[in-house]
Formats: C-alpha cells, sequence, structure tokens
C-alpha cells in the first residue's frame, strides 16, 4: 500500500517533469492541434444546428444558434417523410454500385496486363499515361467529358461511322443514362491510380512461383491465373470491402460539374441534395440535418468493415 | 508444346492490344482537346476535328491573354498554390515530429484527435458557418487554413520519421540540444525527400482546387483559374442546350463557338502544369499508397 502510493507520487512527479521536458513537443503540434480544432471538431460541434430551426440574418451567429428553437429530431423527419430520401438515396447507391461495377475490376485487369508486357518502355509509358486523369481536377476532367459526349463531340462521331446510331445521342441530357456516364468518367479518372496497389502486391510475388511453373510447361495465361490471380486475393478482398464501407460517398464534384436541369432527377446524391438545399437555399438547418445522416451512417458502415477487413487480414496471416 | 507457344502469342497479342486501348482511351481526349483549341473558332464549326488541327492559330490563347478573368484566376490560382503548400507542409511536419516520438506524453490520444477526423466529419454546411464565424468567408484565408492540416500526409512522414536512426538525436540531446533545435536543424533535412512528396501533392491539390473559391468567395479578384473553367463550363452547358433546343442565326453559333475554344485553352492551360509535375510523384506514391492501406 505504501509502496504503491510512493510510486504514483513518484509518476506524478514524472508527469510535470515531462511536461516541462516536453514544451517544445507541444509548442510544435499546436498549429495542427488549432487548425483541426476550428476545421474539422469545430463543424462537428456545429452540428448541434441539425437539431434547432436556424434562421440566418440579425444578429451575430451564436446568438442566433443559442437564440433558435430547438425541434429535436424534427429536420430528420422531414428528410425521410418527404419523396426526396427515397430519391436522393436511390441516386446515391446507384451511381455508387455502378461506379464498383465498372471501377473496381478495370483496376485489376489493367495491373495483371501490365504484369505481363515484358518491353518496358511501353509498360512504363502507358503506366504513366493512365496515372493522369487522377491528377488533373473534376473541372478539367467535366470540360473533357463535355466535349467527348458533345453532339459533335468524338464519341458520336465514332458512333455515327460505325454505323452504330443514326442520330448523335444527347448523352448528358438523357437522365437514366447520367448513372452510367458518372461510373464511366469514375473509371476512367481513377484507373490507373488504383493499379497502383495492385502492381504492388504482385511485385512481392515470390518469382520462384513463376520459375516452378514455366518448369512444368504452363502458359503464360495459365502463369497469371493460377500464380498472379490467386496472389492478389487478399488484396482484392480487402479493397472490396474497404468499398463498400464508403458506399454513400457516390461523389460531388462529378455531379455537380456534369449535371444539367434536364437531369435532375438522377444526379441528385446525398451530397449534391445537402448542399442545393444547405446553402443555395439557406434551409441552414435541414442541410446538416442530411448532411449528419450521411456522416453518421458512413462512419458507421466503416466502423464495420475495418473490423470485417481486420479478422480477415488475421485469417489471410495464419 | 507449339500449341501452347500458339497459345502464349495470342494471350501476348491480347495484352497489348489492351493495353493500346487504354492508353488511347486515356489519352485521346486530351489530345482531342488540345487540337481543338488549336484549331480556328469558325473552321471548328464545319465539324470533324479529332486528331489533327485543320486550320492552325494561336488565337484563343492570344486571347487568354487578354482575359482579365482568366488572368487573374491564374494569378490566385499560383498566389494559393505558393503560399498553401510551403506553409502546410510546414505544419504537417511539425505535427508528424512530436507523433513519432515514443515518449511524448498522450501520444495515443493525440493520434487518436487528430486520426479520428479521417473517420467522421461536420459536412459542408456546419463547416460553411464555421468560417461564417471566423470572419473568412470571401477572403484569401479560406484557401489557406482550412487546408493547413492533412492527416494522411502527416501519417506518411510520422512513419517516415520513425524510422529514421535515433542516435543522432539523442547524440543531439547529449550536447544540450533541445527539441526545437532538433527538429529544425536535423529531423527536417532527414526528412526532405518525403518533404518534397507530400508538397508536390499538396500543391497540385491547390492548383486543382475549385469548391472553396466557388462556393466561399464571391468577389471577382479571388476567383481561381478553376472557379473561372466552372463559370466556363456552364456558360457552354447551357449555351449547347438553348442551340439543340431552338436553331440559333450562325452568328450566334459563331460566337458560341468562339467562346467554346476559349474554353478549351482554358483548360489546356489548367491541365498543363499538372502534366510537367505528375510524372516526378511516381518513384513516391506506390510507397504512400500502399502506407495508407496498411493504415486503413
Amino acid at each position: 500500500m505504501n509502496q504503491e502510493n510512493t510510486i504514483q507520487i513518484v509518476r506524478g512527479t514524472g508527469v510535470i517533469h515531462r511536461l516541462k521536458d516536453q514544451k517544445w513537443l507541444f509548442l510544435l503540434m499546436l498549429p495542427a492541434f488549432l487548425a483541426t480544432l476550428f476545421f474539422s471538431y469545430g463543424p462537428m460541434f456545429g452540428l448541434y444546428m441539425a437539431f434547432i430551426n436556424y434562421q440566418p440574418g440579425g444578429g451575430s451567429f451564436f446568438e442566433q444558434f443559442f437564440r433558435a428553437e430547438f425541434v429535436g429530431l424534427r429536420w430528420f423527419e422531414y428528410f425521410f417523410t418527404t419523396g426526396d430520401f427515397y430519391r436522393v438515396m436511390r441516386n446515391t447507391l446507384a451511381t455508387s454500385l455502378l461506379s464498383l461495377f465498372f471501377g473496381f475490376p478495370a483496376p485489376i485487369l489493367l495491373a495483371l496486363m501490365l504484369n505481363e508486357a515484358k518491353n518496358g518502355f511501353f509498360k512504363r509509358f502507358t503506366q504513366t499515361v493512365s496515372y493522369l486523369p487522377h491528377f488533373i481536377s473534376w473541372v478539367i476532367a467535366a470540360n473533357i467529358i463535355v466535349t467527348m459526349l458533345s453532339s459533335d463531340g468524338m464519341i458520336n462521331s465514332i458512333l455515327v461511322a460505325l454505323g452504330i446510331v443514326k442520330e448523335p445521342i444527347a448523352f448528358l441530357q438523357n437522365g437514366p443514362l447520367f448513372w452510367w456516364i458518372i461510373a464511366l468518367s469514375n473509371m476512367w479518372k481513377e484507373m490507373g491510380f488504383s493499379a497502383i496497389m495492385y502492381l504492388a502486391a504482385i511485385s512481392a510475388i515470390n518469382p520462384e512461383l513463376y520459375e516452378a511453373a514455366r518448369v512444368d510447361g504452363a502458359s503464360r495465361f495459365r502463369q497469371m491465373y493460377h500464380i498472379t490471380l490467386p496472389s492478389l486475393r487478399p488484396t482484392i478482398v480487402i479493397l472490396a470491402i474497404l468499398a463498400i464501407g464508403g458506399i454513400l460517398n457516390a461523389g460531388f464534384d462529378q455531379q455537380y460539374l456534369l449535371q444539367n436541369n434536364t437531369v435532375l432527377e438522377y444526379s441528385e446524391v446525398i451530397d449534391i441534395y445537402a448542399y442545393k438545399y444547405g446553402l443555395q437555399n439557406s434551409m441552414f438547418s435541414y442541410g446538416a440535418a442530411v448532411g449528419m445522416f450521411k456522416s453518421v451512417v458512413a462512419f458507421i458502415l466503416v466502423v464495420i468493415v475495418n473490423q470485417i477487413a481486420k479478422r480477415m487480414n488475421d485469417q489471410a496471416l495464419f | 508444346m507449339a500449341l501452347e507457344k500458339y497459345g502464349d502469342y495470342v494471350f501476348k497479342l491480347f495484352v497489348y492490344v489492351f493495353l493500346v486501348a487504354v492508353l488511347l482511351v486515356t489519352f485521346l481526349p486530351f489530345w482531342n482537346i488540345l487540337v481543338l483549341s488549336l484549331n480556328s473558332a469558325g473552321d471548328t464549326v464545319r465539324g470533324g476535328i479529332y486528331f489533327w488541327p485543320r486550320d492552325i492559330t494561336f488565337n484563343s490563347y492570344q486571347q487568354i491573354l487578354n482575359d482579365t478573368e482568366i488572368l487573374n484566376g491564374i494569378w490566385v490560382t499560383i498566389k494559393r498554390t505558393v503560399i498553401g503548400t510551403p506553409l502546410s507542409v510546414l505544419v504537417i511536419t511539425m505535427l508528424a515530429y512530436p507523433l513519432s516520438r515514443r515518449q511524448l506524453l498522450g501520444r495515443k490520444s493525440f493520434n487518436l484527435y487528430f486520426i479520428f477526423t479521417m473517420y467522421f466529419g461536420g459536412g459542408l454546411i456546419p463547416y460553411y458557418m464555421v468560417l461564417k464565424t471566423l470572419n473568412m468567408i470571401d477572403t484569401f484565408s479560406v484557401f489557406i487554413l482550412p487546408g493547413l492540416m492533412n492527416v494522411f500526409y502527416m501519417i506518411i512522414v510520422r512513419t517516415f520519421m520513425e524510422q529514421l536512426p535515433i542516435e543522432v538525436e539523442e547524440s543531439a540531446k547529449v550536447d544540450g540540444a533541445n527539441d526545437l533545435t532538433i527538429f529544425f536543424r536535423i529531423i527536417l533535412p532527414l526528412t526532405t525527400p518525403v518533404l518534397a512528396t507530400i508538397g508536390l501533392f499538396q500543391a497540385i491539390g491547390h492548383w486543382n482546387a475549385w469548391f472553396d473559391s466557388y462556393a466561399f468567395t464571391y468577389s471577382n479578384d479571388l476567383k481561381t483559374l478553376q472557379a473561372v473553367l466552372v463559370k466556363i463550363l456552364n456558360q457552354f452547358q447551357t449555351e449547347n442546350m438553348v442551340s439543340s433546343a431552338q436553331m440559333l442565326a450562325d452568328s450566334a453559333k459563331r460566337n458560341a463557338v468562339s467562346s467554346n475554344t476559349i474554353r478549351m485553352a482554358a483548360t489546356m492551360v489548367a491541365t498543363l502544369p499538372i502534366v510537367i509535375v505528375y510524372p516526378f510523384l511516381q518513384k513516391y506514391f506506390v510507397k504512400g499508397m500502399t502506407l495508407g492501406a496498411v493504415k486503413s
């Protein structure tokens, strides 16, 4: 008992001593700490506005904040009971799932093909070019996509020249097509960059496996199918699980920049909807509530998915 | 055996056809925009410009040089990139160093404090309210301050610092150097390669950012190049819909087409710096990305 007390006292002075000793370390952390406090935790505390009827104008923000009427979950109820909820969730999930359908297998295939290309320069050149769309902004990408898809653009000309269609298609004026355009645009932009993960996994494969297969007379295709592809399985499984965790992140930039009045029924994903009502229509509390619904559900999904991924990882080790 | 060889050739052919297709699909859109920006507006309206300009002119680029809105956009973008990038690299590195030290008091709590923000956020509207409360709406600071911190890049720098040999630091401590001196004189120079990488990433991020300028500033002199491009894009899309809905007079059409070639030229101007810079990143981002995967 006595001994424990002494230990605690020693530890107590130790903490103060260490605090003093590390004052410069704390000073170094201060700017990042404050930036995070204001710009990350500030909005989290600001989520209180989803439970009040915040009205802009008149008095400072804080005054309004505390004077406003507390409405509980009314904004959430409003969101769920209007027809908007169904439409917004349909658009969000449809865009996400279609994006996964195209965007998930594409980098795997690209990585496998790049790995088979034995010409060093050609391989490196192709890989470098395939990253480019990842590094440009969606503003530039949207400018390019709009040009490609316009009535006298490259894609319509090819389709007409090949006799697939008689008249140019108004791609961006067609609601149901919008999901597909977003999904394919996402694939075009991220395919090359996402392939890096798989190429890294491929480079970790033991070359002796291929040598043994060659001795047994396995063709290049069989080597790919029986060695490379199975070696990628853990990476594929983990990335698939993580992708499910991000299913509500259907995007903002791509929809916002590519949409027009004719496709709003299909382009309004959850982030666009929150922005439209929250900032453009000044229904601040409602926008905050919609955003909060998304943040909370996304957080729960990510936590669940991370647990599953961890368990999978452990299994892969055994 | 002969059949196997034959199969290998077919497979090889498939591989190269696939890769050439990827190459074309990625590259041709950029090429097409470049070609369109170099073709005269009057000639473009006749259609058929895809792979090579028919009537080469630098008119649209000259027009950009006379367009105050675009020029100002370029200037604001350069300003935010040049000011914002080194500041954020410094703030990120200053945080990464203490968090890489095992002896740091409350290291676990601090890590949680920062990493939690990767998984949960308040969303756009409360964020806007914070900016408003801090009087940052329609000021240049909205481009710089919120981007100072980035947890993902911090983790990359921290991991690098954790692998540095501890002896250098210990011998400096014995010589009486404090943590500040050790950080600026010893750790920072050793970390330069990583800092260059995240600096390039941050610079590209600043160059590409459009939403902060679009939604949080009103003044014309605070519009970045990307925000100006959004405006040009919106104009094009409305014009496009009007012109396809009703037949416009030829002069109006020609006007639209000429503003369209300026759109191509402005897009090229916004793309060029990225094309020059991004191949240098290649060496580093493989490491960064695999690291990110391990983290999550």
